[in-house]
């Protein structure tokens, strides 16, 4: 069984708001009924003031797709359109306490039911930018439709190079050979065939690595210079990080943006840390700065 | 109220009698069975005494043909892996579309590798069509494998005949029969079956030990080798407590098998029948007519499977779904798709299998939640209207990128 957190529980046993609004003026069904995750949802908007009056959700599907849907209408409920386009998927996972990766899509599909409902009361078309791929990456949650994008745009030719671009297989590494079999797959398409030592392409912006020992200040620049280089992958996900203090060969950083909280942020910092001791040859220990204080505090003790 | 379980096809309780007979071989004969001391000198009487045991259960003609493996996929793979090894110049392999995992993981790396994999449909009700199967025999085919019964709606292969028609054609027949042995009666040596598998933790033994039947004079290529245990066709440290606990397992299923084919499937048929009488809108899948005793899987149209799962834990209840939600994939159950059930129905799929530790009060407890929570779960879906479904609810609600 998933380990779900008690309020995805709580809004899956007692969901809020659920049937459709009765005299509603907006309305937004998404999903995909062959994945098993369908939303509608209903909005009842005060044509003044375009606030949220009312927000109901029906849905078929999964716990965690009802519990999101349930948290997303409590969260909607009272805000301006424009203020509810800025609800974020993130927002519907972080108000649930997190989901599992593999359940990440549920969040998504209550966002996009919530820009579906709106754009139908603005009289707008509103298009689904997204095509959901089997999940490859459970570190990261990065499915196979956004694995094949990036093979495809950046003629990515090895897992290195996937791993770079898009940090799917940067954890557990048990992905590997899906990841090989979705370069097969691409790469025969476009008429190439996969070769594991293959040059890795440029990764964005790589830093070159280290050979000789370092002086303290030598290793500050480099390790900022790293976070530079995985600084657009972060961004992507609405995320970044900052370099607070380095200690002998301790990093303190700050996750800062939709990392901070993120359930993945654990997963994010052992990601950085493995780069940074890729380039630096060295031992490098990352750490959250929040764990600095009580470091300091030890130290002075 | 105390917890039912009624996933017997996931996996069983181990009987307190199959411990009681392993715990010696983990605190005074943990020889190895291989050493010549008193730590050991029981341990081989006790490894014949379980192939003996095996053997008394699926009626196979040497206990020589029994090989203790790791579990149901390993048995799977060594046989498939070892057909091909034996045969290198038979490219071909049929199956079918509804088997486990176990066995459609490998067959699809096999076809990467260049093997043509031959994957039998079945019809809406989960049966094979044996015209077909018999055009697809020829001398290309290295090995047919064809599950004894599906693990999710307990349908029945015509297993032996299915055998008799390979054997004819000169091809080798292995059958996963992890669900079948022990919930039905068995005489392999009156089968031109070659290899068959079988999973200890199916039948009340521990997880971790299975078997492969090996007829004699079947063709074969280990898919462990170093040491001479199994003969030399399994190498490995002998799991001898296991091993012991499943020959007592298979002991008492033998003992069991016709209150299974009775009481057991007294309380399977009342719950099924209970079910579609008191809630509208949902079938039993396979073949009725032809199913293991323990099993039903009834879809529940327009609800969603993890859900109703997680109604019935709050009571207490725990079952199984066909929904890609449980699995975690973006598609429901490759059997309920290959049955050609709607994905509305099919992801609202619920397995119930029961063993002989269930008992009829509780089938009646089931009875008594489950309108409750399929009509929860419908008053939330946007496939529902009141008291049935929307009409045409394929176009009453057809959300986009469906």
């Amino acid at each position: 069984m998933w380990d779900y957190s008690d309020k995805v529980k709580e809004h899956f046993f007692n969901p809020k708001n659920a049937g459709a609004v009765v005299d509603a003026n907006a309305t937004g069904e998404v999903g995909s009924i062959s994945c098993g995750d369908a939303l509608r949802l209903t909005l009842k908007v005060d044509d003044e003031s375009e606030i949220i009056l009312e927000a109901g959700f029906q849905t078929f599907g999964c716990g965690s797709a009802i519990a999101s849907s349930s948290v997303l209408t409590e969260i909607i409920k009272g805000m301006t359109l424009d203020d509810a386009l800025k609800v974020t998927n993130q927002d519907i996972a972080d108000q649930l306490e997190g989901l599992p990766p593999e359940k990440m899509h549920c969040s998504v599909m209550g966002r996009e039911a919530l820009q579906a409902a709106i754009a139908n009361y603005r009289g707008e078309e509103w298009k689904d930018d997204h095509e959901e791929g089997a999940l490859i990456c459970k570190c990261f949650a990065i499915d196979a439709v956004m694995i094949e994008e990036m093979v495809w745009a950046n003629k990515l030719r090895t897992v290195e190079d996937v791993t770079n671009f898009t940090k799917a297989g940067g954890g557990c590494a048990a992905c590997h050979e899906d990841i090989e079999a979705i370069l097969e797959k691409v790469l025969a398409e476009k008429g190439e065939k996969f070769d594991p030592t293959a040059a890795p392409v440029a990764a964005p912006e790589k830093v070159a690595a280290v050979k000789a020992p370092m002086t303290n200040l030598q290793r500050i620049k480099k390790i900022e210079e790293v976070l530079e280089s995985l600084r657009p992958a972060l961004m992507a996900d609405g995320g970044d990080v900052e370099l607070v203090e380095v200690i002998g060969n301790t990093a303190y950083v700050n996750m800062t943006g939709a990392c901070n909280g993120c359930q993945m942020a654990a997963m994010t910092i052992a990601g950085i840390q493995q780069r940074l001791m890729e380039v630096m040859g060295e031992f490098i220990k990352v750490v959250p700065a929040s764990e600095m204080a009580k470091l300091v505090n030890i130290e002075v003790a | 109220m105390t917890d039912i379980y009624l996933d017997n096809n996931a996996t069983t309780k181990v009987d307190p009698a199959v411990v009681d007979v392993m715990i010696p071989y983990f605190l005074e004969q943990y020889g190895n069975p291989s050493s010549i001391h008193k730590f050991a000198d029981g341990v081989a009487r006790g490894l014949k005494q379980a192939r003996q045991q095996v053997q008394a259960l699926i009626g196979c003609e040497h206990d020589s043909e029994i090989i203790f493996t790791s579990c149901g996929t390993e048995s799977n793979s060594t046989a498939i892996l070892s057909a091909i090894k034996a045969q290198p110049n038979k490219k071909e392999i049929i199956t079918t579309m509804v088997e486990h995992p176990a066995i459609l993981s490998l067959c699809d790396y096999l076809e990467k590798e260049g093997y043509t994999i031959h994957r039998m449909p079945v019809d809406k009700a989960g049966r094979l069509n044996l015209e077909s199967y018999k055009r697809l025999l020829s001398d290309q085919v290295a090995i047919v494998s064809v599950m004894w019964a599906n693990n999710e709606t307990g349908t029945i292969f015509p297993v032996a005949e299915m055998a008799e028609m390979a054997n004819a054609a000169g091809v080798m027949f292995h059958t996963d029969a992890v669900q079948a042995v022990g919930k039905i009666p068995m005489m392999l040596q009156d089968t031109k079956i070659d290899m068959l598998s079988l999973s200890g933790h199916k039948l009340h033994a521990p997880k971790g030990i299975g078997v492969l039947y090996l007829r004699r004079g079947t063709r074969y290529r280990p898919l462990l080798r170093g040491g001479h245990q199994e003969r030399g066709r399994r190498a490995g440290t002998e799991n001898s407590a296991s091993i012991v606990g499943l020959g007592k397992a298979c002991e008492l299923a033998l003992e069991y098998i016709e209150y299974e084919n009775t009481k057991v499937k007294a309380m399977r048929d009342r719950l099924e029948q209970g079910i579609t009488e008191q809630i509208g809108h949902c079938f039993v899948t396979g073949d009725m007519y032809n199913r293991l005793p323990n099993t039903t899987d009834i879809a529940f149209e327009y609800i969603e499977g993890e859900s109703i799962l997680m109604l019935l834990n709050k009571y207490g209840i725990a079952a199984s779904s066909g929904s890609a939600c449980t699995s975690g994939s973006l598609e429901p159950s490759h059997v309920m798709r290959a049955m050609d059930i709607p994905y509305t129905a099919a992801h609202g799929t619920i397995r119930f299998s029961f063993s002989r530790y269930n008992s009829m009060a509780e089938v009646d407890k089931v009875l008594e939640v489950m309108p409750g929570i399929v009509a929860t779960l419908r008053k939330l879906s946007p496939y529902w209207d009141g008291n049935g479904p929307v009409a045409d609810p394929e176009k009453a609600f057809a959300p986009t990128y469906a």
